[in-house]
């Protein structure tokens, strides 16, 4: 009883500094609809247009691959006719101060939306050069990693019908990034679990699978060895599963989760997990259901988005030779327009992004066809052209 | 004449001598842990299968249940481990660990007392079990003392918990020692540190430089380092790439059964603990199974391939291919497989089996 009123009463604080994305879907029964209401136009909503109807987005190329593949995303954007005017903001990966990323960051806090690549992490560098990216993400408090693995039914796999939903918490655990020499030879590195953010990132984790209609939640965690740590996480989980009683809740061991990804992933529904375990389940369905260049990521916080390739890869090796897979950059450009509310056209970009797929003679070297990135960019503007009511000349 | 007479007799009794030496030096004693479970079924399956090949084991029956030693601390049993210590080359069945008890996990305490710190798991596809995955032929090498299962945690304050990762120079230079050493006794071909130094720049990078010093010792084996992402990530689409794996505790915990779930999980894994002083223990690493425990339906293969990985540690790689063959062959076969396997058979009836073929391929 008393841990179903802590989860009403955490629901109460949490829910208005939620992100927008939800916003619409709550019916939380703590608050009235007066309330709710209110606290919907003041906190949820994404921030409002600049001028004349256009949203600005901040756009971060990073290294490797993201600069050619947001140049697709712009592209198809500027074909399609979107509404959304890009900031360009550089970061350079190879200098050693962080001026060029706190750029980044303020960009961000102004637009409240990004999308971005992945920034390289040196790490021949001294240990004192943090990874760029994740100082991005605890700067913002970006704390929901949502990834959606779905087999495509144009892409061939070793196993069909996946969906699973991946939910991880995205500032603390593993990635502290706390780490000293006590004594030479000996190097200690601090995990952190604390409540509120595991209360946090449960709580998220079980409104979005009430919000899409999931049925069950897995916590995947370590918790017969790190106890307290893990055991936390898990006590949390469960804390908050009490509050949603028409979801079931249930958890799974890290290494008996990865056994059962590979020979038995349809079981799995919504799962949520600490950093580090999230790192390693999210590679592993990614790769199931077809390699990292399908799936798109989003990075929520409260007042915050950023939207990237899942498995965040700079992809060095394919860079610059027009084989990568502009599938997934694209889908997070969708799922960003539907963080802005642009529902139709996401939708429109996202249904040619998915017939393209379906034709197998445009698929890229990763998954295992012969096109290159840009005749598959062409084939998605050719098809939002046959089927959308506004676009540029190709 | 006389002379050589003598001669030819002190080299007929010198043959004699040497070969007779030859034969007593050649049979090993090894220490057996039946387990609990399905453990001593399996155990038996197993010596009967050396005995069908004649393999030179001689086998030293022991028990670990922990008990308390002077001093209050937990220990195994001095019998068990005077016996592990002259013989240095254990096989375990699996152990059972029992909620309240008070006793760590039994796998713990032999970790400890042994400092059993490198975890090898070789993982072969098993043609005639069916797996999505097929020509797996990798090895994880998994670091087992220290890192994040160091089971140092603290509460800071309310509601905030610490865990500490501990990587020290030492363990990640013997590891990665034995990691090289390994691939070369084994004929692999490159060896491939998985680790987050992008992320945990100083524990892991530390890791790193360990394994790209010891690398430099081993030009002939050829060394590259992968972030733990994108290991996963190709690990599912293409396991075919990878050789000799080489990593800290919980990388290697999570890889290592990432690496059963693709040959058809840890019934039919082998596993080795390599410790200091060249003690060596192999294991199944499956649980005791108690609701089959002495209905005759285990499956023993996970324990047969951890004997065939003791023999050939041991040298003895002759026995270790014959036993293997066979093994394949029968699950190849696919007459006499036990439930797990896809089959009706019992486990006397597929150990029957097995010893069947060695004698044939003799």
């Amino acid at each position: 009883m008393a841990a179903h009123s802590a989860v009403l009463s955490m629901s109460k604080i949490i829910n208005p500094f939620w992100g927008g994305r939800l916003g619409n879907t709550v019916k939380c029964c703590t608050l009235s609809s007066m309330q709710l209401i209110t606290y919907e136009m003041l906190m949820l909503q994404p921030p409002p247009a600049k001028y004349g109807g256009r949203h600005t987005v901040t756009l971060i190329p990073g290294d490797g691959i993201g600069p050619e593949l947001l140049n697709h995303v712009k592209e198809v954007f500027r074909f399609s006719c979107v509404p959304v005017d890009f900031e360009v903001v550089h970061v350079n990966s190879a200098l050693e101060s962080e001026d060029d990323i706190n750029n980044a960051i303020t960009a961000i806090r102004r637009n409240g939306v990004a999308l971005k690549g992945n920034i390289e992490t040196n790490h021949t560098m001294a240990p004192s050069v943090k990874s760029r990216n994740n100082l991005l993400r605890t700067s913002l408090d970006l704390y929901a990693n949502v990834m959606h693995c779905q087999s495509l039914p144009g892409v061939q796999t070793r196993h069909k019908n996946i969906d699973i939903m991946i939910i991880r918490e995205n500032t603390e655990g593993e990635y502290s990034s706390l780490e000293h020499e006590s004594v030479s030879g000996v190097v200690e590195c601090l995990k952190i679990i604390t409540r509120n953010n595991s209360l946090r990132i449960a709580d998220y984790a079980f409104r979005l699978a009430r919000e899409k209609g999931r049925s069950r939640v897995t916590a995947v965690h370590k918790a017969n060895i790190m106890k307290l740590g893990d055991g936390l996480f898990l006590q949390c989980c469960r804390e908050v599963a009490s509050g949603y009683p028409d979801i079931t809740f249930d958890s799974m061991i890290v290494d008996n989760t990865t056994m059962q990804l590979v020979s038995k992933p349809q079981q799995f529904d919504v799962m949520v997990m600490p950093n580090l375990y999230g790192n390693v389940v999210s590679n592993v369905c990614a790769g199931l259901v077809g390699g990292p260049g399908l799936v798109p990521g989003a990075n929520y916080g409260r007042d915050y988005a950023v939207f990237e390739t899942a498995t965040r890869n700079t992809g060095k090796s394919i860079a610059g030779r027009n084989i990568a897979n502009p599938t997934a950059m694209l889908l997070a450009g969708c799922m960003m327009l539907d963080h802005l509310r642009l529902y139709d056209y996401a939708s429109m970009i996202r249904n040619a992004i998915l017939t393209t797929m379906n034709e197998t003679r445009l698929h890229t070297a990763d998954i295992g066809g012969q096109g290159t990135t840009s005749e598959v960019v062409q084939s998605i503007m050719r098809n939002i052209q046959s089927k959308g009511p506004l676009t540029t000349d190709l | 004449t006389h002379t050589h007479t003598q001669s030819w007799v002190t080299l007929v009794l010198l043959y004699v001598m040497d070969a007779t030496t030859d034969y007593f030096h050649s049979m090993q004693t090894v220490t057996l842990i039946p387990g609990d479970g399905i453990g001593p079924e399996i155990s038996s399956a197993v010596m009967k299968i050396f005995e069908a090949a004649k393999a030179p084991i001689r086998w030293e029956e022991r028990n670990v249940t922990a008990i308390k030693g002077p001093g209050g601390r937990w220990m195994i049993p001095p019998d068990a481990k005077e016996s592990m210590d002259r013989n240095k080359i254990g096989l375990k069945g699996p152990l059972k660990t029992p909620i309240a008890a008070g006793h760590p996990s039994m796998n713990l305490l032999l970790r400890k007392t042994f400092d059993l710190y490198a975890n090898v798991r070789p993982c072969i596809s098993i043609e005639g079990y069916k797996t999505p995955y097929t020509n797996v032929d990798l090895v994880t090498i998994r670091e087992n003392t220290e890192g994040e299962y160091s089971g140092i945690e603290h509460v800071i304050v309310e509601g905030v918990v610490q865990s500490i990762k501990l990587i020290t120079e030492d363990a990640s230079r013997r590891i990665a020692e034995y990691a090289f050493e390994y691939a070369r006794n084994n004929q692999r071909s490159s060896v491939t540190a998985v680790h987050k130094a992008n992320i945990m720049r100083m524990s892991d990078g530390l890791f790193l430089r360990k394994c790209r010093e010891v690398a430099e010792g081993y030009k002939d084996i050829k060394f590259t380092e992968m972030y733990l992402d994108t290991v996963c990530l190709n690990m599912v689409q293409d396991p075919t790439q990878f050789d000799v794996l080489v990593m800290p505790n919980l990388y290697g915990d999570i890889l290592s059964d990432l690496c059963a779930g693709l040959i058809g999980g840890l019934g039919v894994t082998p596993s080795g603990n390599i410790g200091a002083n060249g003690v060596a223990i192999f294991e199944s690493v499956h649980g005791t199974a108690p609701d089959i425990a002495g209905l005759d339906m285990a499956n023993p293969t996970a324990l047969l391939l951890s004997a065939v990985m003791m023999l050939r540690h041991m040298g003895l790689h002759d026995y270790g291919n014959k036993i293997q063959t066979a093994c394949f062959d029968t699950i190849r076969d696919k007459k006499v497989l036990t439930k797990d396997l896809g089959g009706n058979s019992k486990c006397s009836e597929f150990t029957a089996d097995i010893c069947r073929r060695i004698q044939d391929l003799d």
